[in-house]
């Protein structure tokens, strides 16, 4: 068992899902409420990663992360370390390819708010603030925290993307998906298999967690 | 009028996404109805004055302050207008109780005090007891109360109501309009309610805006505008169906006298403006200013048409009833009257019985027909 691996799968799963919580609420609502020129080819982008092998998507990934790369370039000299190969690098990469796990269910939540419950908001006098924090998330809630949820468990099952970016080097890019493959290439089937087991039972008690909260808040709500 | 200070005045224009050419007033205390059919602007008239819709241009003042100035690009937010809006379908949050959809309106005092006010308006619409309800937990007359008590409790500076009878059901709405006419009689903000609905606009409202294809076509109290349309399109949109078309045969100068050739039927009217002998005009009366005629009693009051003919249909609608005289002669001609309920009983009123009717002239509107010219004005 690779504890190094699962510390940093849990560590990089929490970080994705910690980053895209605000951003999904962002562009969720943006998504869900204004109609703006583009949003189509907007939604589309997001959606990119659904269909792109995760090989395909972590090699451009790869490359603009590069230190001959604009990004990788600026992010070399800001950090003073390169961003390939490293757990910020392999971060930024969560955070991309989750982009349509956590947006699209924060989109339809909100969607699923009445316009009238918006308004009436407004027309109470209720600061931005106040409306997303006492109305709007409360009413989303159960699409937010299925958006969290699959961010989490898609994070610990990524492979592709993850050995493009991040390589195998232990304790900084090598997480339980790579150890889990690094173990049944040498054989070791003991090892893969706790370690598959392991992983299966976290993201069924984080989907399993979802839902009785989802039906939960659905029988108190109607 | 477009200097008055206090109460709500509105001026507003857009041709996108819904015309919208109206003006309006609403003085403080006043209960103003916007009447019209559906997709006549009113409800996004009704938004544009809380802030929810933006017009092209236009001015909006309520209570000596400006919310929106087209040419000074002046467009106060939902949140900085002091309004109440009660919404079609009352948009209460929906996982909040009673007493906190009140208390988020609420926005001065300390949390303590937010609750004691909040248990205040919600007495106010008689809800003690439900204030940990939640909207689901709420039948829909009580869930519009909730929306009426946070529409207050804010202090707005201007009441909106849009529709707000609309989902409840017909005994429900009877005993609402009751308890609402009765928490409005105390607020001295101006209010406008939205509604489709003549006889809710007559039972609330102490004036009326008639709106269609989002213009302004006539204001007044509700009587005014209901007995005495200014034109044809109001009375139409009214529902009356006396609306009908005659030729000049006379007029007295002097007394306004006017003589109509109703299809060789001669029709007694008061006009003021000159017409022309032979000119095509319109002639409205409302169905409850005709007159029925017990039988045998004299038709000889100067100023009225007596006519007769055999009824049609007979509708009743609770304490009145609606009744379709058809009168005789080669043209097909029907006119509508309104009989109390005493009326049809006494006198056994029913589908093919023949009665006599008067129409006072008094009570007759003649315009010049569309696209004549100016219309011609009652006496």
């Amino acid at each position: 068992m690779d504890w190094t691996a699962l510390s940093l799968s849990l560590r990089l799963a929490l970080w994705t899902m910690l980053i895209l919580f605000p951003v999904g609420i962002l562009l969720g609502r943006r998504l869900a409420w204004s109609a703006f020129r583009g949003k189509s080819g907007v939604e589309a982008l997001l959606a990119l990663p659904l269909v792109l092998p995760p090989t395909v998507l972590g090699y451009y990934l790869l490359v603009a992360m590069g230190a001959q790369s604009p990004l990788g370039g600026l992010y070399a000299r800001l950090a003073g370390r390169p961003l390939a190969f490293t757990f910020e690098g392999l971060l930024l990469a969560s955070v991309i390819f989750n982009l349509p796990f956590a947006i699209q269910p924060m989109q339809r939540a909100f969607e699923g708010i009445p316009k009238e419950v918006r308004e009436a908001a407004a027309c109470c006098g209720l600061s931005r603030w106040r409306t997303l924090w006492r109305i709007e998330i409360p009413l989303a809630w159960p699409g937010l925290l299925s958006a969290l949820v699959i961010t989490f468990a898609h994070t610990l099952g990524e492979f592709g993307v993850v050995l493009m970016v991040g390589g195998n080097i232990p304790g900084e890019t090598k997480t339980m998906a790579i150890a889990i493959y690094d173990q049944a290439q040498r054989l070791d089937h003991s090892a893969a298999g706790l370690m598959s087991l392991v992983l299966l039972l976290i993201s069924l008690a984080a989907i399993g967690l979802s839902y009785a909260a989802t039906a939960r808040r659905k029988r108190r709500h109607v | 009028m477009s200097e008055r200070a206090e109460g709500l005045w509105a001026q507003v224009s857009q041709t996108l996404p819904i015309p919208l050419e109206a003006t309006l007033a609403c003085a403080p205390g006043e209960v103003l109805a916007l009447v019209g059919p559906s997709g006549s602007g009113k409800s996004t008239l009704l938004r544009t004055l809380a802030g929810l819709v933006r017009p092209a241009s236009g001015l909006i003042r309520c209570q000596g302050e400006i919310w929106f100035d087209g040419e000074r690009h002046l467009d106060l937010s939902p949140r900085q207008r002091r309004v109440g809006f009660v919404f079609q379908n009352y948009g209460l949050f929906p996982h909040l109780t009673a007493l906190e959809n009140v208390m988020e309106a609420v926005d001065r005092g300390s949390v303590p005090e937010r609750r004691a006010r909040s248990r205040q308006w919600l007495e106010r619409v008689h809800l003690q007891g439900l204030e940990s309800r939640k909207p689901h937990q709420m039948s829909g007359g009580q869930q519009q109360r909730v929306a009426m008590a946070r529409a207050l409790a804010r202090n707005p500076d201007l009441l909106l109501m849009d529709e707000p009878f609309s989902a409840v059901d017909r005994v429900t709405r009877e005993k609402l309009y009751l308890e609402l006419a009765d928490l409005l009689q105390g607020l001295s903000i101006p209010m406008i309610l939205v509604t489709h609905d003549l006889d809710e606009a007559a039972m609330l409202a102490s004036r009326m805006v008639l709106l269609s294809r989002g213009r302004t076509l006539q204001s007044g109290t509700p009587d005014e505008v209901m007995l005495k349309p200014n034109s044809t399109e109001v009375a139409r949109l009214l529902g009356n169906r006396n609306i009908f078309s005659a030729v000049v045969r006379r007029q007295d100068a002097v007394t306004g006298e006017t003589v109509l050739d109703w299809e060789g039927e001669e029709i007694l009217a008061l006009v003021a403006d000159p017409l022309s002998l032979g000119e095509r005009v319109s002639w409205v009366i409302a169905p409850g200013d005709v007159s029925y005629r017990y039988p045998g009693t004299p038709e000889d009051r100067p100023g009225h048409t007596y006519l007769g003919g055999t009824i049609s249909t007979l509708v009743r609608f609770g304490d009145t009833a609606r009744v379709v005289l058809a009168l005789p002669g080669a043209a097909e001609r029907t006119l509508h009257l309104t009989a109390s309920r005493q009326m049809v009983q006494r006198s056994n009123l029913a589908a093919g019985h023949p009665i006599r009717i008067a129409l006072p002239a008094t009570k007759i509107q003649v315009f010049r027909e569309e696209g004549a010219g100016s219309k011609g004005r009652h006496a």
